[in-house]
């Protein structure tokens, strides 16, 4: 029993880990699970756009809402933009990554997900991804309107790139423990309380290198932060992909 | 092993031995701080507390350490004793990293003037705290054992992981803007206060095995219970369903 599980372990972590170096064809094959899975997301969300409306809209009540607590104008808001900024992200973000594994068991599809032949980790690295994109698009909204609204120079290429490494390990660990989260009693509101403790390194490197961005300071001086984004997200990509196997064994 | 836990409890030798053994240490550990280490020159007689609120802090530290490996052992073994360690490792964390709060805002009070400072080495234990009180809520949440064993131990492992990178990302951000109230808190640390730093630290780790050892029996016992239950209610089952004569 003992050494059965360790063998599967061990086969586990090494085909994980060796993915990269089988064949051609293997890899080709990975990407290609990956990709139908986005695609179904994706097209799944087109034809209802629930999850990205409510994640708008949401967005926006929050922005009006930090605009009432803080008086967001002038210097206020400038010094107060970085951290509204990816507090709204993050709150968006657990609102549209709780929705996106609840619809897969309404639906009962990640029951089929999980019976089809492919590897499991290109099904997580699928739900990861089309995950980021939604997260991606309610950036892609949030930054001209915060700029607009509050006078903040976001739409630079350096503040682009502190919100895509935010972005990806938020939306890999936030997909793994929203798989854990459905499982449970408390359903959606278990997954804030999981996942923003763990979200905490990313938040302050984003807030922070954003907060140095706005001031006018170049991507050279945000170095220490954009490296600590780069180790979580890749970390956070390591482990997920590891331990994704044992939330969904049933 | 776990039956010899609940039916031994009686004459546990190790326990014995590791109950006096922190007790000792605990005593010896409580007299150098009064009487042994010399008072700290601008803080005075509140910088005493510094032996314990570290060796609170290192045991939290550890026994989160603990739950990872332990979470990694279940998933490998798939046996209930590695979440019997996790979960009770989890709680002696728990105690010790409030106790680390609360001892700090002691300090703090006096030496800074205010209960609570975002200073790094705090910030990160309430940190700490809030992810294992949320690991608490998610074992709570969930009824089937076998299941809440796995999503605990990928959780405790995930969050584990986040721990150094929460203390990275901490430490920078408050070193960017330093808090004026951490101006001249270097403490000269003589080798009087090194001593009873080192004998709080093995007291409070022995303190720590101790109350591991006594939560991960009460856990057995619980199991133990609930298996003499379950073989009680199957009794009867059987003697209620037994046809008349």
């Amino acid at each position: 029993m003992t050494a059965l599980h360790v063998s599967r372990f061990t086969l586990h972590v090494s085909h994980v880990c060796g993915r990269v170096q089988h064949n051609q064809g293997d890899l080709l094959n990975f990407l290609r699970t990956v990709w139908a899975v986005v695609a179904k997301d994706i097209t799944a969300e087109l034809r209802t756009r629930e999850m990205i409306s409510a994640m708008l809209v949401f967005s926006v009540l929050v922005l009006l809402v930090f605009s009432f607590a803080l008086d967001l104008q002038g210097t206020v808001a400038r010094a107060a933009a970085p951290g509204v900024l990816w507090a709204t992200v993050a709150f968006a973000g657990t609102l549209g990554l709780g929705r996106s594994l609840a619809r897969e068991h309404q639906t009962g599809c990640i029951d089929g997900l999980l019976l089809a032949p492919v590897d499991r980790s290109a099904i997580f690295l699928g739900k990861a991804l089309g995950n980021l994109a939604f997260i991606v698009v309610v950036e892609g909204v949030l930054l001209p309107l915060f700029s607009a609204l509050f006078d903040v120079p976001l739409l630079r290429p350096a503040v682009l790139l502190v919100a895509a490494l935010g972005t990806v390990g938020y939306a890999v660990v936030g997909t793994l423990l929203a798989a854990i989260a459905i499982n449970t009693r408390a359903r959606e509101v278990m997954l804030p309380v999981l996942l923003i403790p763990l979200a905490i390194p990313a938040l302050i490197a984003a807030v922070r290198a954003t907060g140095v961005l706005v001031d006018g300071g170049v991507l050279a001086e945000v170095g220490g932060w954009i490296r600590l984004l780069v180790v979580y997200d890749l970390v956070m990509v390591a482990v997920s992909m590891l331990t994704f196997d044992f939330v969904v064994e049933e | 092993m776990r039956e010899d836990a609940v039916r031994g409890s009686r004459r546990d030798v190790l326990g014995v031995v590791l109950a006096g053994l922190s007790g000792v240490a605990m005593f010896a550990a409580l007299g150098m701080v009064f009487l042994y280490a010399p008072r700290e020159a601008t803080m005075g007689d509140v910088q005493r507390i510094f032996y314990f609120h570290v060796a609170s802090a290192w045991i939290g530290f550890f026994a989160f350490f603990v739950t990872c490996l332990a979470g990694i052992g279940y998933l490998v073994q798939g046996e209930r004793r590695w979440d019997v360690l996790a979960l009770s490792s989890v709680e002696m964390g728990l105690t010790f990293t409030t106790m680390t709060l609360l001892t700090g805002a002691l300090w703090a009070r006096p030496v800074w003037g205010t209960y609570w400072t975002w200073e790094p080495r705090l910030t990160i234990s309430l940190v700490q705290w809030l992810i294992y009180v949320a690991y608490r809520m998610l074992r709570a949440a969930i009824e089937a054992p076998e299941r809440r064993a796995r999503f605990a131990a990928v959780y405790g492992i995930v969050a584990f992981v986040t721990v150094p990178l929460s203390w990275f990302a901490i430490r920078w951000w408050r070193t960017i803007h330093p808090d004026i109230l951490m101006g001249g808190e270097g403490m000269a640390i003589t080798p009087r206060m090194v001593h009873t730093l080192v004998v709080s630290l093995v007291a409070f780790t022995l303190l720590y095995a101790t109350l591991l050892r006594l939560r991960m029996q009460l856990e057995c016992a619980v199991d133990a219970l609930a298996r003499l239950q379950a073989r009680v209610e199957s009794l009867r089952d059987q003697l209620t369903s037994r046809p008349p004569d």
